[in-house]
């Protein structure tokens, strides 16, 4: 007879001292967990129900400009600084972290229109439509700037007169050049006072630039005609060009896949488009209801925020065709300028009402340091979201988002006439021959024609 | 490829044998951890799906494979277990016996406790198997801590005490009492009196969900949610007075056994019960749920226990000869029967059905009233006329606790912190449903494919050959004339294609179509280019 008994004896089990920590044991039999998967999609309810709880967006607003805000620019050399320029010519530094402004850089006399850090982060270029291109030597933040009493005023260190009123700039990512837009492309060097290179587009307005950040000779332009340029500063013509059935506002590369691009258009789409194959748009990003004004990508390029005249800030996966994340303010007006911080944890928002906004870019998400146990518990609830995202009670709490009235109202009609347009358009085709009219994809169908 | 797997084939063949026989166990025991089967990936259209879903299943294969040689290798403890050799058997192996065997610790789990002025005792334990609570008929109460046997509280209520029920842990039980049933903290203080159930024949915690499970003598099931106090559910039986309930652990479905033979289950959001089976021609005398939710016992007053799969409601064996007053399944699945002063465990070692593994004969007279296996332990408890009484059965407890799902070394600061994330956790009472897999599923579109039309027809055919060749009875008195046998045979053909008159209607609607086409040629000139090209 052999016999064995379960005898466990108290020392083995327990902590020896009371300084030690608990001992604690596992079995994962799934017999002692009875109703796991209940439990488990209870905790993906309550985590979803925790999130929309938490989800406390808006840090707070920086108020300093007289007139509304028509630019930004990043700092990409420090992280809590970032440049607003306004409609009535004055440009500021802001400290993101106290939301004071440290700097101001007077002298324009018109509305600044672009605005452009050099990657080094020592020299910032403002243009306007005063038709000056000023350059400015940023202060080096310093333990001083903590002194917020004393608001310093920095002179430009040049000034460049051009023809025409100036509408963008943006400069290079390595390199000494940038680039403005006005009734053409000009290419500046920091020490010239003539542009090094010019473009002219068919009689038309430049009126967004955008460097790509992968090569630093390719650049995006769009103008006001309709068409999205791209450019190689090697050639003397553009490289290719796509023209839409609506002007586009504004253009961010992808900085993690620098050869796609998205463009923040007067319909209130935006459109991806692969850089090197431009007859359709790789993805149609629709949710606002008003013309995009403005749109910057995520450092991580998973995500871009867009500012629109509905008055709303939206945040959109970079292959998603509908927002993540609507943001609003009652006080908030027209958008004109956004950014997405450098850690991609921050958006930044620029309105018509002279407030700047600082919103977070997960709504959710809890700031500040977090204790591995907590970060544990985040992953835990992020996962079990997840896997039960698509049962419908937690799909409707996720997706959940209060939208202002007027957004609300215009998604509504704007869905009565596309259901509409639909609808006429199957109906021409099933009253037409067969193969005559062809409804094309809504990826290709706002684009007129593109040349190469 | 093949030279690849030419490589990889005399790998396999090179594995000394023990490892293949490890490398089979183990296999055994992920099959475990990866609670069913994986999603059909085949059937799926969206690309992207797809390959989220694949990756997916591929972490779960992952996990399932780590928890196997967790329980394989890292485990601290393993099994109890009683072999015999040659002749002897496990079942004649007494107690003091035992007592020889084990270590000291273990035999201090064998003891009688002798009360017999308040008997007969029920008892219950703690999820955790660390505390046990008394009750003794006469009114006596006493909560106990099994770990060093240490009496915590012991109160007199000085009135009937039908039955005891720990909540959702050692600090707080509940006792039915002659009139109502009521709710006492750790220390014996009274903090509720629950009076809507009225006097209450047995009592049930779902650990889950928080209920407290009822039914009186009127036959009323109760379902009330002990951390708000609401009622729940009250539903009435309508099969009379029992005092037979049990929960089903695997999806706290609750079930009565009932003079008339039937064990009914029940859910609080049900006013009919889910099943009815009728398992015993005599009334049902007592209910058990195996841990894992599949098997049922019960024993009927006709001398007989039952064993019921609960998968497909099929009686698997019945034990003749001895009738059960209580019955207990342990958590490896032992089964504990008690009757008279007589108790007797059942093991299904070989799989073959359950067969006598160990008895125990208490002193003579003293009449067993229920019977339960300790969590966590090798241990049975056993409430009797006379007090109560620990024995060893070994192999009968989960060798290996979880720290976060029940802990025998719970210290007051983990089980405040526990006892927050069971409340967090806390299911609703509509999770309670007999398959609780299906929580958290979507529901199969409820379109059933049309059959396309050439099944129709194939399967028109087949019942027509199987009318044609079906071989007619004999008959007499003229009715086997072959006239009469080929109208007869007719017939049926004609029934058979009867049962397809959808067909039919599409036959028909195709004539008329080619009809149209053909008229289309003595169309108007006007009206032909609305006729059917071809």
């Amino acid at each position: 007879m052999r016999i064995k008994t379960i005898s466990r004896s108290v020392d083995e089990f327990t902590r020896e001292r009371s300084q030690d920590l608990q001992r604690v044991f596992h079995n994962f039999d799934p017999s002692l967990r009875p109703m796991e998967k209940a439990v488990e999609y209870q905790r993906a309810l309550t985590a979803a129900k925790l999130e929309k709880i938490f989800a406390r967006p808006f840090v707070g607003a920086m108020d300093g400009h007289r007139d509304g805000i028509s630019c930004m620019a990043k700092n990409p050399n420090y992280l809590k600084g970032i440049f607003s320029a306004s409609m009535d010519g004055d440009i500021r530094l802001w400290d993101i972290a106290t939301r004071r402004t440290v700097c101001q850089f007077p002298g324009h006399q018109g509305a600044v229109r672009g605005l452009t850090a050099s990657t080094d982060g020592n020299v910032l270029v403002s243009c306007g439509t005063d038709s000056t291109v000023r350059l400015w030597n940023v202060p080096q933040p310093s333990l001083e700037d903590s002194d917020f009493s004393s608001e310093k005023t920095v002179e430009p260190s040049a000034v460049y007169v051009w023809k025409n009123a100036l509408l963008a700039v943006d400069h290079q990512f390595e390199g000494e050049l940038f680039a403005t837009g006005s009734a053409q492309l000009d290419i500046w060097n920091h020490n010239r006072s003539q542009p090094v290179q010019s473009f002219q587009w068919k009689n038309d307005t430049i009126i967004s630039v955008r460097f790509n950040p992968g090569e630093p000779d390719i650049l995006a332009a769009s103008a006001s005609d309709r068409s999205i340029i791209i450019y190689d500063l090697r050639m003397s013509a553009p490289a290719r060009s796509i023209l839409m059935m609506t002007k586009t506002n504004s253009i961010a590369w992808n900085p993690m896949e620098p050869m796609n691009f998205t463009a923040a258009n007067e319909d209130g789409n935006c459109y991806s488009f692969d850089g090197r194959k431009d007859d359709e748009a790789k993805c149609v990003h629709k949710d606002h209801v008003s013309a995009v004004m403005d749109i910057d990508f995520s450092p991580t390029g998973r995500e871009f925020v867009t500012g629109s005249y509905d008055r709303s800030v939206r945040i959109f996966p970079y292959n998603g065709g509908h927002s993540r994340e609507i943001y609003h303010t009652k006080r908030m007006q027209r958008v004109f300028c956004v950014k997405y911080s450098c850690d991609a944890t921050y958006v930044i928002s620029g309105s018509d009402d002279t407030n700047l906004r600082l919103w977070k870019a997960k709504a959710s998400e809890q700031l500040g340091v977090i204790l591995p146990r907590e970060e544990k518990k985040h992953e835990y609830n992020e996962a079990v979201k997840n896997r039960y995202k698509h049962l419908p009670e937690i799909k409707r709490i996720v997706r959940h988002r209060h939208l202002p009235k007027p957004i609300y109202k215009a998604i509504g009609e704007s869905r009565v006439m596309n259901d509409s347009k639909r609808r006429k358009m199957e109906r021409t085709k099933s009253h037409s021959a067969p193969g005559t009219v062809v409804i094309q994809p809504h990826r290709r169908r706002r684009i007129i024609k593109q040349v190469e | 490829m093949e030279v690849a797997l030419e490589d990889n084939n005399p790998m396999e063949k090179v594995l000394p044998p023990d490892e293949q026989e490890i490398d089979v166990e183990l296999e055994a025991k992920e099959k475990k951890y990866l609670r069913g089967e994986g999603a059909n990936l085949e059937t799926l259209k969206d690309k992207k799906l797809k390959t989220q879903l694949a990756s997916r299943e591929k972490l779960y294969g992952k996990s399932a494979k780590a928890a196997a040689k967790i329980e394989k290798w890292l485990l601290p403890a393993s099994a109890g277990y009683l072999e015999t050799d040659g002749l002897e058997k496990t079942w004649r192996i007494n107690q003091t016996d035992i007592a020889k065997e084990v270590d000291k610790l273990s035999t201090r789990n064998q003891y009688d406790i002798v009360l017999p002025d308040f008997g007969p005792y029920k008892l219950d334990f703690t999820a955790s198997g660390r505390h046990m609570l008394a009750g003794g008929r006469k009114g006596h109460l006493a909560l106990v801590d099994m770990m060093n046997m240490n009496l915590i509280k012991e109160i007199q209520v000085g009135e009937t005490v039908r039955d005891v029920a720990f909540l959702h842990n050692d600090q707080f039980f509940a006792a039915a009492q002659k009139k109502y049933s009521y709710i006492y903290s750790r220390d014996g203080t009274e903090l509720h009196c629950l009076k809507e159930r009225g006097s209450v024949a047995r009592l049930r915690f779902l650990k889950n969900h928080f209920l407290l499970a009822s039914i009186n003598k009127i036959g009323q099931l109760h379902y009330q949610d002990v951390t708000y106090g609401n009622m729940v559910a009250s539903i009435r039986t309508g099969k009379g007075r029992t005092d037979v309930m049990e929960v089903n652990p695997y999806n706290g479905v609750v079930a009565l056994g009932h003079s008339g033979g039937t064990v009914t289950m029940w859910k609080p959001t049900s006013q009919v019960p889910l099943v009815q089976m009728h398992c015993h021609p005599g009334p049902v005398s007592s209910v058990a749920f195996h841990p894992n939710g599949h098997l049922m016992a019960t024993s009927g007053k006709e001398r007989k226990v039952k064993i019921w799969d609960l998968r497909k409601f099929e009686e698997i064996q019945t034990i003749h000869g001895f009738h059960a007053k209580t019955l207990s399944f342990s958590q490896k699945g032992l089964l504990a029967a008690g009757t008279g002063s007589f108790v007797q465990v059942l093991g299904d070692s070989s799989g073959g059905g359950y067969s006598r593994y160990m008895s125990h004969s208490m002193v003579k007279g003293y009449q067993v009233e229920k019977v339960m296996f300790r969590p966590y332990e090798d241990v049975l408890g056993i409430g009797h006329s006379m007090g109560w009484s620990s024995i060893l059965i070994p192999g009968s407890g989960e060798p290996n606790f979880d720290s976060w799902v029940a802990n025998p070394f719970e210290t007051s600061k983990q089980r405040r912190e526990k006892e927050v994330h069971l409340l967090l956790d806390k299911l609703p009472p509509e999770t309670i449903m007999l398959d609780p897999s299906k929580i958290g599923a979507m529901r199969p579109s409820r379109r059933k494919d049309k059959p396309t039309r050439g099944e129709i027809e194939a399967e028109k055919e087949v019942a027509i050959e199987a009318a044609k060749s079906v071989e007619l009875k004999k008959k007499t008195k003229g009715r086997n004339k072959p006239s009469k046998r080929t109208k007869k045979k007719k017939e049926l053909v004609e029934n058979a294609k009867k049962t397809f008159p959808e067909q039919e209607h599409g036959n028909v609607a195709g004539q008329k179509r080619r009809i149209g086409e053909v008229a289309g040629a003595e169309l108007p000139t006007s009206l032909k280019r609305f006729a059917r090209k071809n």
